[in-house]
């Protein structure tokens, strides 16, 4: 298994922290899908958020806090700047946000946010599409994990770009690979895995469903399920169906 | 002789405490430390709303049950209440969010363009589809608490202005501070709730309007006269300043679903610490010689009725809230 900064994880689940409806349902959605990762939020919490900050530190798993909402490279490395000292972390997901309508990310500021944070002694985890030449250039600025997205945040459509996500992972089979954003579905999931994929991170598909925590359980099943497939090395489609069973000799072959 | 209790606090939790004990004859008094209700109580701040269905979308199911039968007691204890329903819509593309809204609530019928220019004319054309929940209500949460006081005080409850401490009281005293009571409360958060108070005679609601959408989901509550609050956000912060954001967001919503909004004059803007426990549900415990009720989170005049019940129940027959 592909470490993460050093660090390796026990399950493949990164779980968001925002929209549950309460922080108890939020804690027995952790407990329940045993996820590894808890990505929290600076920017819309800001302030004296102790009482929330220590929810996610007594959650008991690794922090690993973003930068979401930020739209500028500024933005983004103060936020990370604070977010080093509210937990006392180096790992930051990175987003820099440059369209308000897919909310997808403006690579040309990543990439420079990522380098400022990097050279700054940050572990950067950006949150990238799935370009092979912005995710190189990623990788150039001192990022060791790309976070490609599946589709756009809060969306549920999926692996939206099969063939991007498939080319990514055979380009850099070396770098830990997270599918962060658009999952709506275990199903979803699954298939990251079956692509080699390391980890995936999402929220609203847990936080908004009708039962959060049986849903994150549901989604840890499907995590396991595809990365057993994957490293059982799954057979190869085929346009022809071939009998699993002798045909010649039957009494009637009709 | 007559059971005497001393509730401290008078924002929304303390005063239906003290409302549901003088109603089975119990010689009350009430601490706060300012002499009337104000924006120093965060059910000043309230949005009013006394929707039990609505609430359901992400509440725990005891929230429905708990808040069921909160319009008819704020009816009995003398506060106005419109029992005029509640109405759920969404703009165009965010059909999906009506959707998942009305998979997780019950008591809403699914209304046309056609029903909801019926029930809310100035909204035509804005909208198309939307969830009508017949039943709900809503009130002033300003004049409810004024009412509530002044019954209460015409019957002979106290009212006592002064900082003072439960621990340090004598008999049966009950702790309705709210957020300021954190420091006995373990487990109590604040979680920051920021609103407006706009006046824009041009636009008329008859009902509390939530507009749903995925990122700034905005609720509307008519207060007659053409002023309208605007409510309201959920940040898990303590804070007392709104931010631009909020602000932008809030305003935005409201242009969207009538432009008229947007010719409106700002009256207020509110910001105050919603006192919540870990599951957002309230609580009334005994700790010592002391009963703790607290936690109302976003729900203080829908489920502050609830609370003041369970507080008299454990005062008068010594039972124990969850049993209720």
């Amino acid at each position: 298994m592909r470490e993460f900064y050093g660090v390796a994880l026990d399950t493949p689940l990164m779980l968001g922290t925002a929209q549950y409806p309460s922080p108890a349902v939020l804690a027995e959605s952790f407990q329940r899908s045993g996820a590894s990762v808890a990505t929290v939020s600076l920017r819309r919490e800001q302030g004296a958020g102790q009482d929330f900050w220590q929810l996610i530190r007594d959650l008991g798993v690794h922090v690993l806090p973003n930068t979401a909402g930020c739209h500028t490279v500024k933005e983004a490395v103060t936020t990370a700047h604070m977010a080093r000292e509210v937990f006392g972390t180096k790992w930051i997901k990175l987003e820099v946000i440059g369209e308000e309508d897919t909310l997808q990310p403006d690579v040309f500021g990543l990439v420079e946010a990522a380098r400022v944070l990097a050279e700054d002694g940050f572990e950067v985890f950006p949150y990238t599409t799935e370009d092979l030449v912005v995710a190189g250039k990623l990788l150039d600025a001192g990022c060791e994990v790309l976070m490609p997205w599946g589709a756009p945040i809060g969306s549920g459509l999926g692996l939206n770009n099969l063939f991007g996500l498939r080319a990514m992972r055979a380009h850099f089979p070396d770098v830990p690979l997270v599918i962060d954003a658009g999952l709506g579905l275990p199903s979803q999931a699954a298939q990251a895995m079956e692509l080699g994929y390391d980890a995936i991170l999402l929220n609203t598909a847990v936080a908004k469903a009708g039962d959060p925590a049986m849903m994150a359980e549901g989604f840890a099943r499907a995590l396991e399920a595809g990365r057993l497939a994957f490293d059982a090395g799954p057979m190869e489609p085929r346009d022809m169906a071939a009998p699993s069973t002798p045909v010649i000799g039957k009494a009637f072959l009709e | 002789m007559s059971q005497t209790v001393t509730i401290v606090g008078a924002g929304v939790a303390g005063l239906c405490a003290a409302r549901a004990l003088a109603w089975r004859g119990a010689e009350v008094t009430v601490w706060d430390r300012e002499p009337k209700p104000g924006p120093h109580h965060c059910s000043w701040w309230a949005g009013g709303m006394l929707a039990p269905g609505c609430e359901g979308e992400s509440a725990e199911p005891e929230v429905a049950l708990w808040g069921r039968d909160a319009a008819e007691w704020w009816t009995r204890a003398g506060a106005e209440v419109v029992r005029n329903g509640s109405l759920v819509v969404s703009l165009g593309r965010d059909r999906a969010e009506l959707t998942r809204f009305a998979k997780r609530t019950e008591g809403h019928e699914a209304v046309d363009a056609e029903t909801i220019a019926g029930l809310e004319p100035d909204l035509v054309g804005r909208v198309s589809r939307g969830l009508f929940f017949r039943d709900e209500a809503h009130l002033t949460p300003r004049d409810a608490l004024r009412v509530l006081r002044a019954r209460m005080a015409g019957e002979g409850v106290r009212f006592c202005t002064g900082d003072v401490d439960p621990e340090a009281l004598p008999g049966v005293v009950v702790d309705a501070r709210g957020f300021a009571a954190r420091d006995v409360l373990e487990g109590l958060r604040g979680v920051k709730g920021e609103m407006l108070v706009l006046r824009c005679p041009e636009v008329t609601l008859r009902r509390p309007v939530r507009l749903l959408h995925p990122r700034i989901p905005l609720y509307v509550v008519p207060r007659g006269d053409g002023v309208f609050m605007l409510g309201a956000t959920q940040i898990e912060a303590v804070g007392d300043r709104i931010t631009a954001r909020s602000m932008m967001e809030l305003l935005s919503a409201a242009y969207a679903l009538n432009p008229a909004f947007g010719e409106a004059e700002v009256l207020e803007i509110g910001v105050d610490s919603r006192p919540a426990f870990a599951d957002n549900l309230p609580r009334v415990e005994r700790d010592g010689d002391v009963i703790r009720a607290n936690g109302l989170f976003r729900h203080g005049f829908l489920l502050g009725p609830w609370l003041g019940e369970r507080v008299a129940d454990m005062v008068m027959e010594g039972r124990d809230a969850r049993c209720a």
